[in-house]
């Protein structure tokens, strides 16, 4: 048996455990192939019901009305369709204050975030100076460091500062990641640095050739920090919860987790509250559609060689 | 629970060699090595390091919350907070032994859970031949993008009583349990089927932290277990991605040759595959120790806590006792042996999966058909 034939057999053959059969016995392989494929097809198709059901019900349960939710929760067809639950969440609640802040704390965190991370990746990287070994020891050891541990430091400090209670407070604390600058210095050191030398020579300076040369040819290691970024600070919670109390400043995490515990409703409110979850997820679904190839690192079909 | 979501695609270079600095292209190098990095210093020491020594401080102290921690007024008591959760046998060391009764239970479930579906997805999706492979990575994978309150507030409507999830069971003739409002434990749901209310004396007696065996033999409470389904719900697709790349980079010799030699598909994916994947079950392993340590989102969401202290976990006790309950000491007490905890679990799990060379059992289960055969050696196959 050739090892070509094998590698055939190997891509039809679906967990067949028999070894490469003589070819006259092929028509019973390709039987049995089709109901593995069968099986395999059947199996994905389950589990992708069990992953994508619990969305779909709960974008149709927010178009039901409350009764109808109450009596129907399996279906994904509302008996009457009502926008009930969006417009009480738009135009008589706090939500698009919420949804302002969330924005505003996100845009500022990605933009911070990926310029420091990669100045410091850059720096940590390229530049020599003493120090460096310490500096990028300390970032690493702060990765290891659980954020719910956090918790209370962050307050205390915040307070301290007198950043409690302000913009300043929600966004300075998480405009650096030890995570990003490590990510940053990985990808920087695996460029080759013959085009930065180039550039010295002719005397440019060394933030111009980070920002002229160096970034522009970091692209996708900085997509993948604006993707944790982005996801991360949309998607916080905790920090917002010890950094902020006043009402103006309510995030939508924070604000939706309000809403979950039964403040503003009467009765379960489901359809609002699942209204509600759905938009703030809006946002990070739209960021993962766009880089999906990126975040998937796949390629449709594609056989690595 | 953010999870971290794309694997980088970075090729990891040897260090550069060092140049001899002869040009005076390297000049003026220093100042702006340390400038780049000065706002990462800044921040991180700021919003880290100094909160961290802080909340050091507070934890041996008897700070009420009022005025600065750091104020004269302030007095150190030694290791009163520590002592007070740990031995003081009074309602904070039950708490205390209550939440970790809690968050051990999920992460004995959630880990291997979580680790083994993720895995087993991405061998499902990895498949050389598969059609609409893009829609099932993406179907898996979605759950992972979403914020642990959106989730939180789905899985309060799916699991609610007259919800989703009680309507299929009850369909299909299962009892469906009034899964957020049941404190019971699994384990003793399961003993209380087959007769036994009441554990033996010996169990019920004694007990460690305040909880008495019986009530840390219990389980995850039913609404505790709600929670499990649902960390493996949304971190399952983060992992596959994780095993997809490692899967993608393992070549198809070994494979082909265990074909050749007539290993079925479960023995080359158990001794071929699987301990190629080794540094990848490795990370999985240990980033989910780390996060499913920190429950915190998801009870302050949904749960508070309840019913009846079930899904109270060290994380949320700590913010409970410090916001709430202003005891800052304890709060603080509480998320630095949190901080061991996780540490602590990690250097074992290191030391559990370390690598070990190839038993002299092991060695002899292959011998006869390596005599026989060109099998593969040892050696390679546990490399």
């Amino acid at each position: 048996m050739t090892a070509a034939l094998n590698t055939a057999l190997n891509t039809a053959e679906v967990q067949t455990t028999a070894p490469a059969p003589p070819p006259r016995r092929r028509r019973r392989l390709t039987a049995r192939s089709l109901t593995g494929q069968a099986v395999l097809y059947g199996m994905l198709s389950a589990l992708a019901l069990v992953y994508i059901y619990p969305f779909l019900v709960q974008v149709a349960t927010s178009f039901k009305t409350e009764p109808d939710a109450a009596a129907d929760p399996v279906s994904l067809l509302p008996a009457t369709f009502s926008m009930a639950a969006y417009e009480r969440l738009f135009l008589h609640s706090d939500f698009p204050l919420w949804f302002a802040n969330s924005t505003i704390v996100t845009i500022c965190v990605t933009v911070g975030r990926v310029f420091f991370v990669s100045l410091a990746g850059y720096a940590l990287a390229r530049l020599r100076f003493r120090g460096r070994g310490v500096v990028f020891a300390l970032v690493v050891a702060v990765m290891a460091v659980p954020t719910v541990v956090l918790l209370i430091p962050k307050f205390l400090v915040l307070n301290q500062l007198g950043l409690y209670n302000s913009y300043a407070g929600m966004i300075l604390p998480l405009l650096v990641d030890a995570a990003g600058v490590f990510i940053m210095k990985n990808f920087f050191e695996s460029i080759p640095d013959s085009v930065e030398e180039q550039a010295r020579i002719d005397g440019a300076g060394t933030f111009r050739v980070f920002w002229s040369i160096v970034l522009p040819m970091a692209r996708p290691a900085l997509i993948t920090i604006v993707i944790l970024s982005f996801q991360g600070s949309w998607n916080e919670l905790s920090h917002f919860i010890v950094s902020t109390q006043s009402p103006e400043l309510t995030t939508l995490t924070k604000g939706v987790a309000s809403l979950a515990s039964g403040q503003l409703s009467q009765g379960t409110q489901y359809p609002l509250k699942l209204a509600a979850a759905a938009i703030m997820t809006i946002p990070v679904a739209v960021l993962f559609f766009i880089f999906q190839r990126k975040i998937m690192n796949t390629s449709e079909g594609a056989v690595k060689g | 629970m953010s999870a971290p979501v794309a694997p980088v695609a970075t090729p990891s270079r040897p260090a550069s060699p060092r140049h001899p600095r002869s040009r005076g292209i390297r000049r003026g190098e220093a100042g702006a090595g340390w400038l780049f990095v000065s706002p990462v210093i800044l921040i991180l020491g700021t919003f880290l390091l100094v909160p961290v020594l802080m909340a050091l401080w507070v934890s041996f102290s008897d700070w009420s919350g009022r005025g600065s921690p750091l104020s004269g007024s302030v007095g150190f008591v030694g290791l009163d907070n520590y002592a007070a959760i740990t031995t003081g046998g009074g309602l904070a060391e039950r708490d205390f032994g209550t939440a970790l009764r809690n968050n051990a239970w999920y992460v004995v479930l959630v880990v291997p859970l979580q680790t083994v579906l993720s895995l087993f997805l991405a061998v499902l999706v990895s498949r050389r031949i598969l059609r609409g492979r893009g829609f099932f990575r993406t179907a898996f994978y979605f759950p992972s993008v979403t914020s642990s309150v959106a989730i939180t507030v789905l899985w309060l409507f799916l699991f609610s009583f007259a919800g989703p999830v009680n309507q299929i069971m009850s369909a299909i003739g299962v009892a469906a349990p009034n899964w957020f409002s049941d404190p019971r434990g699994i384990v003793h749901v399961v003993l209380g089927a087959i007769g036994v209310a009441n554990g033996p004396d010996a169990l019920t007696g004694a007990g460690f932290l305040g909880v008495s065996w019986w009530d840390w033999l219990a389980g995850p409470s039913v609404a505790m277990s709600a929670f499990v389904l649902m960390a493996v719900f949304t971190t399952s697709g983060t992992f596959m991605l994780l095993f997809i790349a490692a899967l993608q980079n393992i070549g198809v010799e070994l494979t082909e040759a265990g074909m050749m030699d007539g290993a079925s598909g479960w023995q080359r994916f158990w001794h071929i595959t699987l301990p190629q994947l080794r540094p990848t079950l490795f990370t999985v392993i240990t980033l989910g120790l780390i996060g499913c340590w920190q429950v915190f989102d998801q009870i302050y969401t949904g749960t508070q806590g309840g019913p009846a202290k079930t899904t109270v976990t060290p994380a949320y006790l700590s913010y409970t006792s410090a916001f709430q309950n202003q005891d800052w000491g304890v709060g603080a007490a509480i998320a630095f042996i949190l901080f061991l905890i996780i540490i602590a679990f990690t250097v074992l799990q290191r030391w559990v999966l370390r690598d070990r060379p190839v038993s002299k059992r092991r060695i002899r289960a292959y011998q006869p058909r390596a005599a026989a055969s060109a099998a593969p050696s040892p050696k390679e196959v546990d490399a």
